[in-house]
């Protein structure tokens, strides 16, 4: 049997994704349609999905396969983590080092990056983000945190 | 003369120092983003918009459309000048643009591109104005009913206009819907899909959610093919059209600020749609169509003063009726919201020096835009030549602080990176983001007015086919659907959005 794993995957997906927000109002008062709950829209919106979802992987079969394109697994990793590293480390490390991090390890994700690659934009980076964000706009954040400013002299 | 009195309220706080400034700062930003290539007006919007977030609302509006005309002007640049176009609006401009650029003609079709905008902007603006304040009665007599109704009118018609398959934008619709009622329900305080997550016990932060969705996910996409850029134009000689160019531009200006104005008030209408249809009606129309795709003069005129056209109209919904009719259109909801604003009718009452002045601006940016973009054309074909490698990095860092900076919440930074991976994902599925930021900013929205029609009619559906005006935009929407999956019209559309591609 012929199927087009992109849209049966993308139609799977939209029903499981109807079905845990459907499962997420089971605690949630249906209300009636004079005075509707909170309940109510939500789990309307959880059915309409999962069906628009069913119908997309039933039409995934018999069909061709869809062309998807290569995943560029390198990228994928490190510019995801870069907002979630930034949002670790801004409160303790301060702006200035979270800023280095993200630039860091964002430049990993290109195939491209050399060390020195990664220095330059680091450096650059900080240094128009702090003239910028901290000295221009006037961001409220610490430039370095309570982790490391005892370590550096002068702060 | 209400008209010249409300507009004279409006150039009053436009051309304040403040907001000149933020005009001309939101105009010149807009274009420097939009011009770097991969990043469409919606991404650059989303990015600036916390730099706005400290500004007076008027301010911020005025500086945030800026950013807007800019961007798409930016993408025309690109466009032309590498065959890549910064947002799909753009894409029509590539065609031809492209090829004038290749015999040596990137001067002239620039010149010709920021002149026909200025053209369609400047017209466009005139019509925001006088369309604005009988729209706005109108929509002041609007009740829940017909509130619902156009919201899902709305909703809708997006969906016209997205790539690929109907049915996905649907679902994309309703999932953004769904992630907006995430957070405490207002009518009766409940939690929604919170998980227990204190951070999001309110709602997930609109910023977040764009920034994942659109910047995010944009530079994965462009991470999939990594390699050089050619520019190919590295001196431009000879700005100004000759006579003959002004002479086949004339027309082609025109009837494309007269298809742009029209097409953009429609909801879910606006540049994408103007500029292919421009194209199309300027190929029909020409005595010697074989040229167009071969450098045609007027395959750039018409096109772009029609997205102008068509992204400027594309306020007025947005501006009289809170109902944003792109995902553009979107984020300036999202920033109203942010800044104390509900949008809707009573804007353009209760803060009318708000209201104008955003009106008037458009006129004041687009002027700045042909005075900025001329002379600075050099400096634009030399930021085509940044590579992506030092670009991304900095995109990355400027989102991370951006987002940051709107709550001071950590949260806010697992909700891009969250949004970023479910956008990516779904593209890679063959849906498009755009109608589901939609849907997560009109699905509070929606729910509100279907609850208050509901209580009202005492649980009577049959209200919104009762009401006139509800009932008519009801009729609309179906026939909208009905439309886009006419196989014929089906046929078309994927011709038109594989040409884009």
């Amino acid at each position: 049997m012929q199927m087009d794993t992109r849209e049966v995957a993308c139609g799977a997906i939209f029903v499981v994704t109807a079905a845990l927000f459907a499962y997420g109002t089971v605690d949630l008062p249906m209300g009636s349609s004079i005075r509707m709950g909170p309940g109510y829209f939500p789990l309307m919106l959880a059915a309409i999905l999962g069906v628009l979802g069913f119908v997309i992987l039933l039409k995934g079969f018999g069909r061709e396969q869809s062309p998807i394109g290569g995943i560029p697994w390198r990228g994928l990793l490190f510019i995801l983590a870069g907002p979630i590293i930034f949002g670790l480390t801004v409160r303790g490390l301060g702006l200035a080092p979270a800023i280095a991090l993200v630039a860091a390890i964002a430049t990993l994700a290109s195939s491209k990056a050399t060390p020195v690659l990664i220095a330059a934009i680091v450096v650059g980076l900080v240094a128009f983000c702090v003239i910028v964000f901290s000295y221009g706009l006037g961001l409220p954040y610490a430039l370095i945190g309570p982790w490391v400013a005892p370590l550096v002299p002068g702060v | 003369m209400e008209l010249l009195d409300n507009l004279y309220i409006g150039f009053q706080a436009s051309l304040a120092p403040v907001n000149l400034f933020y005009c001309f700062l939101g105009v010149l930003l807009g274009t420097l983003i939009g011009v770097l290539p991969g990043i469409g007006p919606t991404a650059t919007i989303a990015m600036l918009l916390p730099i706005t977030f400290g500004l007076k609302p008027e301010t911020s509006l005025i500086m945030l459309a800026g950013i807007y005309y800019g961007a798409q002007y930016g993408g025309s640049t690109t466009a032309i000048l590498i065959n890549l176009p910064g947002e799909s609006s753009s894409a029509v401009t590539a065609i031809d643009g492209y090829q004038m650029a290749k015999q040596g003609r990137a001067g002239p079709a620039l010149a010709t591109a920021a002149l026909g905008s200025f053209f369609a902007g400047s017209v466009a603006t005139v019509l925001v104005a006088v369309f604005a304040g009988p729209l706005t009665e109108i929509a002041l007599q609007f009740g829940p009913a017909e509130y619902f109704s156009l919201i899902f009118l709305g909703l809708i018609s997006s969906v016209a206009l997205a790539h690929g398959s109907v049915i996905k934008a649907l679902a994309m619709i309703v999932l953004g819907l769904l992630f907006g009622l995430v957070g405490t329900d207002v009518t009766s305080g409940a939690q929604r899909f919170t998980l227990g997550i204190p951070e999001i016990s309110d709602k997930l932060e609109f910023v977040a959610v764009a920034i994942g969705v659109f910047g995010l996910a944009e530079i994965l996409r462009n991470l999939e093919n990594e390699h050089d850029r050619d520019v190919m134009v590295t001196k431009i000689t000879g700005l100004l059209p000759s006579k003959e160019d002004f002479k086949a531009m004339v027309g082609p200006v025109l009837r494309g600020t007269a298809l742009g104005s029209a097409l953009g008030i429609l909801p879910g209408g606006g540049a994408i749609l103007s500029s292919f249809a421009a194209y199309t009606v300027e190929k029909k129309i020409s005595k010697h169509p074989e040229r167009f795709g071969k450098g045609a003069i007027e395959g750039v005129a018409g096109p772009e003063s029609a997205n102008n056209a068509g992204a400027q109209t594309s306020f007025i919904p947005m501006l009289t009726l809170g109902i944003p009719a792109n995902a553009v259109m979107a984020l300036m909801v999202g920033a109203m919201i942010i800044q104390g604003i509900q949008p809707g009718p009573n804007v353009a009452v209760e803060q009318p020096s708000l209201f104008w002045g955003v009106i008037t601006s458009m006129w004041i940016g687009n002027l700045m835009l042909v005075l900025l973009n001329l002379p600075l054309i050099g400096l634009w074909v030399r930021l085509l030549t940044i590579p992506y490698t030092i670009l991304f990095p900095a995109i990355l860092v400027f989102c991370s602080i951006g987002v940051f900076s709107v709550n001071s919440n950590v949260f806010d930074l697992y909700t891009v990176a969250f949004f970023g991976f479910i956008g990516y994902v779904l593209v890679k599925l063959g849906c498009e983001p755009a109608p589901l930021l939609l849907g997560f900013v009109l699905g509070p929205m929606i729910e509100e007015n279907l609850r208050r029609a509901m209580t009202i009619s005492r649980g009577d559906w049959t209200v919104f086919f009762t009401r006139p005006l509800s009932a008519t935009l009801l009729v609309i929407s179906v026939l909208v659907l009905l439309v886009v999956f006419l196989p014929s019209v089906r046929k078309k559309r994927e011709e038109v959005f594989v040409e884009e591609d």
